[in-house]
């Protein structure tokens, strides 16, 4: 062993950095409490394209163009792309980046995608695999509501705990090499599927809550980190409830998040104007979110460390129609501000 | 977290906000009564201008009905009033042109065939399927009981 | 004074399918269906009939009014023409409504596209 394993779940990353990031984003994100600080806003939901699987495809394509641009490379400069929707068989990924000629490789954490993608793509970098990885995700509320729920024109009403799925795409390419100035990813927590019985597809974020939760609990534990190491502490979309959840679990074992924890769900939108309900979810939550909000800040210096949990609820239509609970995923990644 | 499964639903169920009943019955009954006035004021406009006959009336209620919720979610109102009314926008035959509209609009980018037409009656299918099932159960019944009765039922 | 009926019998029927939705687990469109199922028991057993009767549109125009006219349908051909009647007098008799939503439907989902939310 390399002596980079710190426990079951966790692996210490060496000289392994963020190059750049970009996120793009739909109209009523932009419109949210963090509007200004994504790079492209989508003048509508389509975005010139036939249909809304194209739109996103072409979101995820244009993210990874922007950082790559942003990285000051050329696409051929990047040796891997690690990508994932939530479209059945990633299709946003798969059609999105066929025009890149990345050599790709596709991955499925459902909203946890972004930081399973930085996770692999850290330690492909950090092995010596790569020199450069991006990683990149979408989500699209209008493709996503067709194939989790119900046509756009249906009449239904949501229930006060479901969440609004993010239109948004981010991707962030990880280069080695680390000097001053630098965001640096130095640790990574690979999540298990951890499954608390919830059935309601509508909870989203009380069934991934356990999972979020197992995985912060191993993070610390074999880290050693306390929460007070980290300027801020961010899960996914585990929005209004799952937030809760989450907070209330942790000090029940003596872990208090409370002063520097949020979730990207509830930061995207003004959940009471924007009647979003529970807060933000999708792919593209903690995605936009961290690519677009965080990691800027963190360049900024305003923010010095910073632990990303991104968060996925593996359930699909067929699973919900058979009954069966919705299970959880949770991937933590430590991002550090080198300032010496 | 020591919890259990069970321990975890009920504790979930706790931390989970409810909807306002109140609100939303209320907003149901208003939105549900008023569609049927609509209804009735349309029944009248048939029977007394239109000269119909009552069960012709009432047919002619339907369609017209059907074919307002049908242009109603075509133009974006349905699904926007539907979010007020819940219950009160479901129940009405206008839901069921919306159950039927929606889907079709929605997958028309998979084709004609395959998407529109084969999605029709994705969501409103079920209504069809076990009202007429129902309805042909019942039918057997009240046959069987006719032998018995003579036919007089 | 059939407007007042139609109005509160109409929006209580609406009430009911809300309590189911926000009270039990029950999706839209199992509601739809109990409804419907309802509404053709309580045409077989000659009770719904009355409250049309007293209601109107108030009765007709929610989905278990359907369910009555299938039904009522269905016993009125058993009647006259006999056992093939159990089939052909429910679709027969909502015929306009089915047909209705099949046309609608089609040149609805033709003209419109669905708006982004």
């Amino acid at each position: 062993m390399s002596g980079r394993k710190c426990g079951k779940q966790t692996v210490k990353i060496d000289n392994v950095r963020v190059a750049a990031s970009a996120a793009i984003v739909g109209n009523k994100e932009a419109e949210g409490p963090l509007g200004e600080f994504f790079d492209i806003t989508l003048p509508d939901s389509e975005w010139n394209e036939t249909t809304w699987e194209k739109t996103e495809a072409k979101m995820q394509r244009e993210a990874v163009r922007l950082a790559v641009v942003k990285a000051n490379r050329r696409l051929d400069d990047i040796d891997r792309v690690l990508a994932g929707d939530l479209l059945n068989q990633c299709i946003s990924a798969g059609f999105g980046l066929r025009e890149l000629e990345i050599p790709f490789y596709g991955i499925y954490g459902a909203c946890s995608t972004m930081i399973e993608g930085i996770s692999i793509g850290s330690m492909l970098v950090c092995g010596g695999f790569a020199e450069s990885v991006a990683a990149v995700t979408s989500s699209h509320f209008c493709t996503a509501e067709r194939q989790y729920r119900n046509p756009l024109e249906y009449g239904g009403q949501r229930t006060p705990t479901a969440q609004w799925t993010v239109t948004g795409a981010a991707s962030a390419v990880l280069e080695s090499g680390v000097s001053v100035g630098d965001i640096a990813v130095t640790h990574i927590t690979a999540g298990k599927i951890v499954d608390m019985g919830v059935k309601d597809a509508n909870n989203m974020g009380g069934a991934m809550a356990p999972a979020a939760y197992d995985t912060i609990t191993a993070h610390f534990k074999e880290t050693g980190f306390k929460p007070s190491d980290y300027d801020m502490i961010v899960t996914g979309d585990l929005g209004s409830v799952g937030a809760d959840i989450l907070v209330e679990q942790l000090k029940a074992d003596g872990i208090d998040i409370s002063k520097n924890y949020n979730d990207c769900g509830c930061m995207i939108y003004d959940a009471e104007k924007q009647d979003v309900h529970a807060g933000g979810s999708g792919c593209g939550c903690i995605g936009s979110v961290l690519c677009g909000y965080l990691l800027k800040e963190m360049r900024k210096g305003r923010i010095k460390s910073l632990l990303a949990v991104g968060t996925g609820a593996l359930l699909s239509q067929t699973s919900t129609l058979q009954g069966e609970t919705v299970p959880g995923i949770a991937h933590a990644a430590t991002f550090r501000m080198i300032d010496k | 977290m020591k919890y259990t499964k069970q321990e975890y639903q009920e504790y979930l169920e706790k931390k989970s906000p409810n909807s306002s009943l109140i609100k939303d019955v209320l907003a149901a009954f208003l939105v549900g009564g008023a569609i049927c006035v609509v209804g009735q004021a349309i029944f009248c406009i048939y029977k007394n201008f239109g000269g119909l006959s009552d069960d012709t009336a009432k047919t002619a209620v339907s369609i017209t009905m059907i074919f307002l919720g049908a242009f109603l979610t075509g133009t974006d109102v349905y699904g926007r009033l539907a979010k007020f009314g819940g219950g009160g926008t479901l129940v009405p035959i206008t839901g069921f042109a919306n159950a039927i509209v929606s889907p079709a609009m929605e997958f028309k980018r998979e084709g004609y065939v395959m998407g529109l037409a084969a999605k029709m009656f994705s969501i409103a299918g079920p209504v069809l399927v076990y009202g007429i099932c129902a309805s042909a159960a019942i039918g057997v019944i009240y046959y069987i009981c006719g032998f018995f009765t003579g036919g007089a039922l | 004074m059939t407007f007042v009926n139609a109005f509160w019998v109409g929006g209580l029927i609406c009430a009911i399918a809300q309590i189911l939705i926000d009270k039990t687990k029950l999706t839209p469109g199992r509601i739809l269906v109990t409804f419907v199922v309802a509404g053709a028991v309580l045409g077989g057993l000659g009770v719904y009939d009355k409250i049309v009767d007293f209601a109107g549109a108030g009765a007709t125009v929610p989905i278990v009014g359907f369910g009555n006219v299938l039904v009522k349908g269905t016993i009125k051909a058993v009647r006259e023409i006999g056992a093939i009647g159990i089939l052909t007098g429910g679709v027969e008799a909502a015929a306009g409504g089915i047909s209705a939503a099949v046309v609608f439907g089609f040149l609805m989902a033709v003209i419109f596209n669905p708006k982004s939310k």
